[in-house]
């Protein structure tokens, strides 16, 4: 929906641009600062000035300005008794979106990923990024009173580092070698190789800032825009308005509880029975029953999330490339979008970023499906008419589904699939790169590069496939350091070409996020490609029209 | 007899004691056999190894196994259930937050569901072969053949979807009226009854009828006692063991059973706590759950045991 607005924003004029860039940073997202103009707008209508941007506004905003006031129930779909309020070891969409409700980052997205200030006013970095320094908002307050500092900054996230901490986001604090404070307001990083993504990855709701000292988090104490007022792992958290919220004007509404229902129909029957407003991981079949009443709206994100087929390097059969090709020419990429996701995703092509990203490469053509030339490959590789286990687990989700297309389809080309299912409990540690042929599943990164970092450098502790490739790590380092913008699109397409081409791991397609959500919720337009829940980072942004 | 029945409460409760002792050991054993320990489970997918060995140490999985058994029950033994692995709250209070909401539940199902079982049954048996007793078939057959969350799902589907006089959720905390308390227990109970019911109901029955066929009721009937008293004078008590039985089993069901009541009404009790724990590997929480299911249920087979005791001159004047 955001992408649907754009036209309207070229009828702004510069004042107004200027308006808007202001805003910003001040730490307003742009759509947010857009609204101030679409207020201005109204008043110019007023004096006959700008009719056409005050009707395109007036169409535009949902016809009302944000609400104060109301409470709101939201169901997630996992929790259990490892429910944390610890932002480091959040592990699924409740945790994240608890993260951002009661705690800040450094930095925050935008719509476009792009990191935008939050707690820090600004920041800036001195030599190509291995040093920056990050100047705190003066005034800010934790929800106990206690004024936010630079200690808080460090052990924020130096904790991350201990492994005793137990960190979900280790290999993204690796590179941060020391954090310094300037004075009470600025702190210095100080990175061991230089990364022009370092506010990108203090956003990540792991990193977002805590108090100094802190060792018991039950009590979820940050700088957010909520305060909890409860928190019962596995059973519901509550989270009240902070009064002493620092972004003036949030959030709108007083109280948001979080629950978590992990049975599928049952958190669709909540919603259907206004038991709770908001509900994540619809499925495809759900969400077609939720667009027949118009009390209820549908929201898919594209956000990158993929599952993949895994093919190892190390093993056989995979370990010939002549097999890893003909599997990527097996995938029957529009029947699987068909039929496994319920047309709720996006065709992929082998290459792991995104088309909304900034740095994907459309200059790959995309493989069909391709049994004849499979055949023919699979007949190099001496595996003609041979039988290959294959490993699926509703852990990897529609992993099930994909593989029973993938045997159909590879039996086109004379290979038998057997496909081996396994039970997602303990799939991540005792399944998932362990078999020669089986599949993962891989959550959206919030930058290219953290997950090529992850996934794919030989190096990494889940390169899934065990693939290796001096040229491409080299690639990976130096996009981190590269200034010019141009030079590193064209490092990012030519490391999506060597993925695409000699990777081990086929992508067959994206799968959405899908939520669905009562209508009387306001403000749901924002979109911030990176999960649901707005990118876990709703909280503040939505108001109940009720 | 107060001495026989007291030795025998006595025995009970030792024997309790050493099933307990196996259940923990067996549960222990099993929950070790699970692929992936509580550090892997905990740090989840993207776990380093540094990481794993580091939540390892300080749970002390790196220690033998019988030496970890033994530090967990000579805790339990005093009084100390430990400290849950996944997320660091003791266990004690942990079980305090899930336990109420699993003896309410189980409360008020018994509440409701014995006496309508019994009064099924009964009367089933006095009219048997006639057309209460097979439409009272019918019924209690279709009942035990639904699973219940077919039950429970057409019910969240037909009271809370379409018509909307029920929560589909029960959330225990929201409750401020004896109304809110019966519309968010309303169909938990109900779903949990269809399946009691029917399964308690078919026990009496038979329980019942197996007394009626015997030669002492058609001695009563000759005798001219008219049927009322016949069954409930004569028959009845000869048939509360079974029926106590039976209804033991199903309670006992009550408590580590509902889970599928439990995760389609969000209820927070304590069989999705157990659930939560297994799939954790949080042994002290699972051995905690193992201990109260495993407690209950003795203890409810030994009160069943002591009804058809004092139900039964002949026992109880032995």
């Amino acid at each position: 929906m955001t992408r649907e607005t754009k036209p309207d924003d070229l009828f702004i004029s510069p004042e107004q641009s200027m308006q808007v860039y202001n805003a910003m940073q001040r730490g307003v997202s742009r759509r947010e600062a857009m609204k101030v103009i679409g207020a201005a707008g109204v008043f110019a209508a007023a004096a006959g000035a700008f009719p056409s941007i005050s009707s395109a506004w007036a169409a535009n905003s949902e016809n009302a300005p944000p609400q104060y006031g109301g409470r709101i129930r939201v169901a997630a779909h996992s929790t259990s008794t490892m429910d944390t309020l610890d932002p480091a070891l959040g592990a699924t969409a409740i945790d994240y979106a608890r993260a951002y409700m009661f705690y800040n980052g450094l930095t925050q997205y935008d719509e476009d990923l792009i990191p935008q200030p939050c707690l820090a006013e600004s920041f800036e970095n001195t030599d190509n990024g291995s040093h920056w320094i990050f100047t705190l908002r003066q005034g800010v307050t934790f929800h106990d009173g206690k004024p936010l500092t630079s200690q808080d900054v460090i052990f924020s996230i130096m904790r991350h580092k201990d492994p005793a901490t137990g960190s979900k986001v280790v290999s993204m604090v690796d590179q941060i070698e020391s954090i310094r404070a300037l004075d009470d307001q600025r702190v210095e990083f100080t990175l061991s190789s230089p990364n022009i993504e370092l506010p990108s990855i203090l956003a990540v709701s792991h990193l977002v800032i805590v108090a100094d000292g802190t060792t018991d988090f039950s009590n979820g104490i940050g700088t957010g825009a909520f305060k909890c007022q409860e928190f019962t792992p596995g059973v519901r958290s509550v989270g009240v308005r902070n009064e002493n919220y620092w972004r003036d004007g949030y959030p709108y509404l007083d109280a948001i509880e979080m629950v978590g229902i992990s049975d599928e129909p049952s958190r669709v029957n909540a919603l259907l029975s206004g038991d709770v407003h908001m509900v994540n991981n619809v499925s495809g079949n759900s969400a077609e029953r939720m667009k027949t009443n118009d009390s209820y709206q549908v929201k898919a994100t594209n956000s990158g999330n993929y599952t993949d087929l895994v093919m190892r390097f190390d093993q056989q059969p995979t370990s010939r490339p002549e097999f890893r090709e003909a599997m990527k020419y097996l995938f029957d990429r529009e029947q699987i979008k068909r039929v496994a996701l319920r047309g709720y995703g996006e065709i992929a092509n082998d290459q792991p970023i995104i088309s909304s990203s900034p740095y994907y490469f459309d200059g790959l053509p995309q493989r069909e499906y391709d049994p004849e030339r499979a055949a023919s490959l699979l007949a190099k590789a001496g595996l003609a008419g041979a039988t290959v286990p294959i490993v699926a687990s509703p852990a990897a989700a529609s992993s099930e589904d994909m593989a029973v297309l993938l045997q159909q389809s590879a039996a086109q080309a004379g290979l038998n699939l057997n496909i081996n299912r396994v039970p997602s409990d303990g799939y991540w540690s005792n399944h998932w790169m362990k078999h020669p042929l089986g599949f993962g599943n891989i959550n959206p990164r919030p930058t290219a590069n953290i997950l090529l970092s992850q996934f794919f450098l030989s190096n990494a502790a889940w390169n899934e496939a065990g693939w290796h490739n001096e040229q491409f790590d080299q690639l990976v380092i130096a996009s981190r350091s590269e200034p010019d913008e141009a030079t590193r699109k064209q490092m990012y397409a030519d490391m999506q070409t060597m993925i695409h081409e000699e990777g081990g791991i086929g992508i067959p397609v994206f799968l959405s996020d899908l939520e669905g959500y009562d209508a009387r919720i306001g403000g749901m337009d924002r979109t911030v490609p990176l999960g649901s829940f707005m990118g876990y980072m709703f909280a503040e942004h939505i108001w109940w029209k009720g | 007899m107060r001495d026989s029945l007291f030795g025998l409460v006595l025995g009970r409760l030792a024997s309790s004691l050493i099933t307990l002792l196996l259940v923990s050991l067996v549960i222990f054993a099993i929950t070790s056999l699970l692929p992936g320990d509580t550090a892997q489970q905990v740090l989840g997918q993207f776990a380093t190894p540094e990481q794993v060995e580091a939540l390892r140490t300080q749970l002390g999985l790196d220690q033998p196994p019988l030496l970890r058994y033994w530090q967990w029950l000579s805790g339990f033994a005093t009084g100390d259930l430990g400290r849950s692995a996944s997320n660091g709250m003791d266990v004690i209070q942990l079980v305090n937050d899930r336990l109420p909401n699993s003896l309410l539940l189980a409360a008020i199902t018994t509440v409701i569901s014995v006496p309508v079982a019994l009064i099924m049954g009964i009367a089933a048996a006095m009219r048997r072969g006639g057309v209460l007793d097979r439409t009272l078939n019918l019924i209690t057959l279709s009942m035990v053949a639904v699973p219940e969350f077919l039950v429970a799902t057409l019910a969240v589907l037909i009271f809370a979807v379409q018509l909307g006089w029920l929560p589909a959720l029960s959330y225990v905390s929201t409750v401020d009226s004896l109304g809110a308390f019966m519309k968010v227990y309303a169909m938990p109970v109900l779903t949990l009854c269809s399946v009691l019911i029917a399964q308690m109901a078919r026990m009496t029955r038979a329980a019942l009828i197996d007394q009626l066929d015997s030669a002492y009721i058609e001695m009563a009937r000759l005798k001219g006692v008219p049927p009322m008293r016949r069954v409930l004078r004569h028959a009845l008590p000869n048939a509360i063991g079974p029926i106590a039985n039976a209804v033991a089993l199903s309670l006992s069901y009550l408590l580590g059973g509902v889970i599928i009541v439990e995760t389609i009404f969000n209820y927070p009790g304590i069989a999705s706590l157990m659930v939560d724990a297994v799939s954790n590997r949080d042994l002290a929480l699972v051995q905690a759950c193992a201990m109260i299911f495993c407690g209950a249920y003795l203890l409810l087979v030994m009160l069943a045991d002591l009804c058809a005791i004092l139900s039964n001159p002949r026992l109880r004047n032995r």
